[in-house]
């Protein structure tokens, strides 16, 4: 079987392992919260039949189902896009989602896009003066920043940036009392605010450029580069041609694994930030035990997650022509 | 030379075969074929412990301790250890109003590191916070490791249908983005004992190392060494036990350092973010209470929120230099630099491997 199909095959398989999960937690877990929802609204004097068509609406279960027509009925309405109904919110859990995930987007992939490119070229010239000053001072700091978990880092930017000297935003999304628009206050309001954010990512992500010096170093080293070298080609195609593009290819799969944990970052960072993206509305079901909107919020991280996985892998072989079809095997 | 304990345990000297008697040796072939040369050298069990100790105590040790790395690092754990387990019972846990709130750090010697809001004593409540993350740290980095090689030899190594079911699964949890599972978990099933919250943060964290340890297995497998063990009629189990899985410890051994740190980051990060029930103390919890009350733009209450932090980065900036020098120790080059007594190595070239080669997946 051509390997693409199997690899999105792959791809739905997780959609679907996750869905399911979401549902054995919700309906088969002792001391679930369907029964719990049950019980709370019959204590507020709801007739249980109209607490059994709120907690349809809420979860998508139907609580007099038998479990595996429950469970088809689930599966079904999530694959139509039927997250639930937010019960802190009181809208459709697709609905508030909708609005928060251009934001998660925005912030992930500024955060993606800078942390990629300042992690290559850093780790080209870390590579090319090995050794050197520069070099000795970066792996240092990699190796600190390593140490700060990113939302310490993030508390800490927040204190001083945020709170002390007040140069940007403590909390937000985007500028008060301007008219979202296309305009430049606006767009500068907004840039503005996901500064803080981005940069948290940033600073952490000093691990890209380590990655790329040891990329580099090694391929520095090859037989091929003298070859090169002798047959007279000039400094920068073997610079572009030669070196980087060798080392970029372990670079690439690791930035798109990277989405998962930063997605998964962006979750404690978009709290701290008070930033409304899918991450803050995932906490704040959290706090209030709104359990559609959580595992809606958790639902729709995965297939984010899973999709930039997904690009990663199918468009791996057009810039790697050696992958492709041994791609079961191995790395 | 491999076992020479048999035909020489009657007077200490090797037997020199010499017709009468036509002693047998221990695997019973005659002792007059060349074969059955004997080594020379007396190795008694004592000698044989030695040997081992020296193979896998003594030379990793000396290893680490020519790397400056290593030496802090070590030193840095060893110092958790002890707070987390002896220093536990020399400072007494804190309690409301221990003392005034919000004295500042390094101010009385009554409280080194100050007070909060409600006059807890942060000292004592970083000292007592040690001991849960510890446990964490451990139920967590085996649990990722444990099952990690588990699938990744098994997957590796049997193949077939096997292969298929396993790797199914571990790719399912190599996609699932890992923080937003542990959340959703700790809510529902809210954790409380520290080793169960270990075991819930590495819940996809092994996923990443399965897949390579497969990967690494699928060569191992087709190597002379384990197909002459196969051709033996070696079990399977021991092939995995005695070639496979030795050759794979430096790179468990290092994983598990990143497990580690990795547990510690998520735990703390979620119980900061108030995910995880509390009632006793830890960092997390410190860094939640302290955001909660605003220490980061109350003025004077800053400290709070420092205090956590520099014990959390202590321990990982511990736990990364500990990694790059076991790197080092597992590097067949440096170890073959060391056997010749040439002590010192030179650069810092191998460091880069292991804490940037593969991305964490929390």
């Amino acid at each position: 079987m051509d390997w693409r199909v199997r690899r999105i095959g792959q791809a739905l398989f997780t959609v679907w392992g996750v869905i399911t999960i979401s549902f054995l937690l919700v309906r088969l877990m002792p001391g679930n919260p369907m029964s719990a929802m049950i019980v709370e609204l019959e204590e507020q004097g709801i007739s249980p039949t109209q607490a059994r068509y709120l907690v349809e609406l809420r979860l998508n279960i139907d609580p007099e189902e038998p479990i595996p027509i429950a469970y088809v009925n689930y599966v079904g309405s999530m694959i139509q896009g039927d997250l639930g109904h937010s019960m802190y919110y009181d809208r459709p859990v697709v609905e508030v989602l909708a609005t928060a995930l251009p934001w998660t987007l925005f912030v992930l992939s500024w955060a993606a896009f800078i942390s990629f490119f300042l992690g290559i070229t850093l780790g080209a010239l870390m590579a090319y003066w090995e050794g050197g000053r520069l070099d000795l001072g970066l792996t240092g700091y990699a190796t600190v920043m390593g140490s700060v978990p990113f939302y310490v880092l993030a508390i800490l930017l927040l204190v001083f940036l945020g709170y002390r000297y007040g140069i940007f935003p403590t909390g937000g999304r985007q500028p008060t009392g301007v008219e979202p628009g296309f305009n430049w206050t606006y767009i500068r309001g907004v840039i503005h605010h996901a500064a803080l954010p981005v940069i948290s990512m940033l600073v952490v992500s000093g691990a890209a450029s380590l990655s790329m010096r040891g990329n580099s170093i090694r391929v520095l080293g090859e037989d091929y580069l003298r070859v090169a070298r002798l047959r007279g080609l000039p400094d920068s195609t073997i610079a572009i041609q030669y070196v980087a593009r060798n080392a970029i290819l372990p670079m690439y799969t690791g930035l798109m694994i990277s989405i998962g944990s930063m997605f998964g970052g962006s979750i404690i960072l978009e709290e701290v930030f008070a930033y409304r993206g899918v991450g803050y509305y995932m906490m704040s079901a959290v706090n209030q035990r709104d359990y559609p909107l959580m595992l809606g919020a958790f639902t729709i991280i995965t297939i984010a997650v899973v999709i930039a996985l997904l690009i990663a892998d199918l468009t791996y072989s057009k810039i790697d022509p050696r992958a492709g079809g041994g791609k079961s095997e191995g790395l | 030379m491999k076992d020479s304990r048999g035909p020489t345990d009657g007077d200490g000297q090797p037997k020199a075969a010499d017709g009468d008697g036509q002693p047998k040796a221990a695997d019973g072939g005659s002792v007059n074929s060349p074969f059955e040369t004997i080594s020379d050298i007396e190795e008694t069990r004592r000698d044989r412990y030695r040997k081992r100790y020296e193979n896998y105590v003594y030379a990793p040790f000396s290893i680490i301790w020519d790397d400056w790395r290593a030496r802090i690092g070590l030193a840095i754990i060893a110092l958790y250890v002890f707070v987390g387990t002896v220093g536990v019972f020399l400072v007494e846990p804190t309690t409301n109003l221990d003392g005034s709130a919000f004295i500042q750090p390094f101010e009385t010697w009554e409280h080194p590191f100050g007070t909060d809001r409600m006059g807890r004593d942060l000292f004592a409540d970083t000292i007592h916070s040690t001991r849960p993350i510890l446990i964490m740290m451990a139920s967590g980095g085996l649990f990722t490791v444990t099952v990690g090689t588990v699938f990744g030899t098994i997957a590796g190594y049997k193949g077939g249908i096997t292969d298929t079911v396993l790797s199914s699964i571990t790719d399912v949890f190599i996609n699932i983005p890992g923080l937003p599972l542990v959340i959703v978990l700790a809510v529902m099933f809210e954790p409380r004992n520290p080793v169960l919250v270990g075991i819930l943060l590495s819940i996809a964290a092994w996923a990443g190392l399965a897949r390579a340890i497969r990967s690494q297995v699928l060569t191992m497998r087709r190597e002379s060494f384990t197909e002459a063990a196969r051709a033996m009629d070696v079990s399977t189990s021991r092939i995995i036990r005695k070639d496979i899985l030795p050759r794979l410890m430096p790179y468990i051994v290092i994983n598990m350092m990143n497990a580690t740190r990795n547990i510690i980051f998520s735990a703390v990060g979620l119980y900061f973010l108030g995910v995880l029930p509390f009632e006793d103390q830890n960092w997390g919890i410190t860094l939640y209470l302290a955001y909660d009350a605003g220490a980061h733009y109350r003025p004077g209450a800053l400290h709070w929120l420092l205090i956590p932090m520099i014990a959390i980065i202590g321990i990982s900036v511990g736990l990364i230099l500990l990694g790059q020098s076991l790197d080092r120790v597992f590097n067949p080059r440096v170890r073959a630099r060391h056997r010749n007594g040439e002590a010192e190595a030179e650069g810092s070239e191998d460091v880069e491997a292991d804490n940037t080669g593969m991305m964490k997946q929390v």
